[in-house]
């Protein structure tokens, strides 16, 4: 199997969600790849205790944004990937952003502190676009 | 294997056409002498979910699904299961399994014998299906029943449920007296047997940490009445957690219908029915949990039961 879901009960987000959001960062990080196969419904219950029908829905959703295409019979595969920009672009953001969070750590942000400023600007960010 | 084709989901197509209703209650009131146990409950549930039914004790939960089986008749009211009232014969009681809260299984009957018992007892019954799973979860069929464990004893007994291929699946407080290992492993069982094939399932618990994922369909009886009814993913995304300044508490709780309201003097924070609220910027809004969900509500037996229906284009 080439990805195994978790799950965050109690997080907030809808299971299905966290199933989305799975496969998405497995296909920016080069995880998943076209053609490879995710789980049928039946093994990610086995494993998850989780809802059949959740598992659908997530894959439902990965196959209207085109990322997933469902062969009745055979299963769900992978069909594009993600991440908007070049390997090279990608390096040099994370580069960029590295050094960003090693100067909050110099400048005595820990972790927490580091994701509650990300979180603000990027909600800042999405307001911006919305408004 | 494949469980792709195999599970339906009624409900979420593009039309969302909730597809065929699998349990209809009309008014359904009981009475025990002078005691009320369940007040005029009307609700329906579309084929194919799986339905918890969450309330704290005494709410009528246990009342509620043997009116369902018919193990119980009501006071007033009626119902149906995929749109026709039960009758006391075989052919349409094989329409519903129900797994009570004692399991009750002979305890002097291996496995294997269990088993004949229900292939005898239900005319739809499913050999292979009941097999394969005891296979799968490593249960001799030559063990007495009385010599396995309770998580063993629970599998069996639902395997016995599922094995009778209804179309309704009852369950009674399954998970009540496991420990979170077996919960966690009898959910799994559940879950396969939802995902080989569609039954719908009705299953009542007070513990709602272990429905998350679990349930896509939620009622809550509060008090002998229905308190919210419907998709959980809709219910989740119809409601919000705000939290800012105290001082700006009361203009949002006039826009939202709140169900929960705490808070210092400086912060407040308000459970409220929204879906995309638009806030002043010191106010933010959080999704909401199941259980926290179901916690505010049970709180509030007075609360809106009406949820806004959410449009089918909303994630």
């Amino acid at each position: 199997m080439v990805i195994e879901f978790h799950l965050d009960r109690g997080s907030g987000v809808a299971t299905y969600l966290q199933l989305v959001h799975q496969v998405k960062q497995a296909l920016r990080l080069g995880m998943l790849r076209p053609g490879d196969q995710l789980p049928t419904a039946r093994e990610v219950v086995d494993k998850l205790a989780i809802n059949p029908n959740t598992v659908l829905k997530a894959y439902r959703e990965l196959e209207r944004e085109g990322l997933v295409v469902g062969r009745p019979g055979l299963g769900t595969f992978i069909k594009r990937t993600l991440g908007g920009a070049a390997p090279a672009e990608y390096t040099r953001l994370r580069g960029e952003f590295t050094r960003w969070v090693r100067a909050c750590g110099e400048a005595g942000l820990d972790h927490e502190d580091v994701k509650a400023l990300v979180g603000s600007v990027l909600d800042e960010a999405s307001r911006r676009e919305t408004a | 294997m494949s469980g792709e084709t195999v599970v339906r989901m009624p409900g979420t197509g593009p039309a969302d056409d909730p597809g065929p209703t699998a349990l209809e209650a009309t008014g359904l009131s009981k009475s025990y002498r002078r005691n009320e146990a369940l007040r005029d409950c009307s609700l329906s549930v579309p084929a194919g979910r799986v339905v918890a039914l969450v309330g704290p004790n005494g709410a009528g939960k246990s009342t509620f699904l043997k009116l369902v089986v018919g193990l119980l008749e009501p006071t007033e009211g009626s119902v149906k299961v995929l749109g026709e009232p039960l009758r006391p014969e075989p052919e349409s009681m094989a329409r519903v399994a129900f797994l009570a809260q004692d399991k009750p299984l002979y305890p002097g009957f291996t496995v294997a014998e269990t088993l004949r018992f229900g292939r005898i007892a239900n005319p739809r019954w499913d050999q292979d299906l009941a097999t394969g799973r005891l296979e799968e979860l490593g249960i001799p069929l030559n063990r007495k029943v009385g010599r396995l464990s309770g998580g063993q004893r629970t599998q069996v007994a639902l395997t016995l449920a599922i094995a009778k291929r209804a179309d309704l699946l009852v369950l009674d407080e399954p998970l009540a007296d496991l420990d979170p290992l077996a919960r966690h492993d009898v959910l799994r069982g559940l879950m396969v047997g939802v995902a080989d094939t569609g039954v719908t399932v009705l299953f009542s618990s007070h513990v709602v940490s272990d429905l998350e994922g679990v349930c896509d369909w939620l009622v809550v009886l509060n008090g002998g009445r229905v308190q919210l009814n419907g998709d959980v993913d809709r219910l989740l995304a119809g409601h919000r957690r705000l939290t800012g300044p105290a001082e700006g508490a009361g203009p949002l709780a006039e826009r939202f219908p709140v169900i929960a309201r705490s808070g210092t003097e400086r912060q407040d924070t308000l459970l409220v029915q929204a879906t995309e609220p638009l806030l002043p910027p010191e106010w933010t809004a959080h999704p909401v949990g199941l259980e926290e969900l179901v916690l505010a509500y049970l709180r509030r037996p007075d609360a809106a039961v009406a949820v806004p229906p959410i449009l089918s284009s909303a994630r």
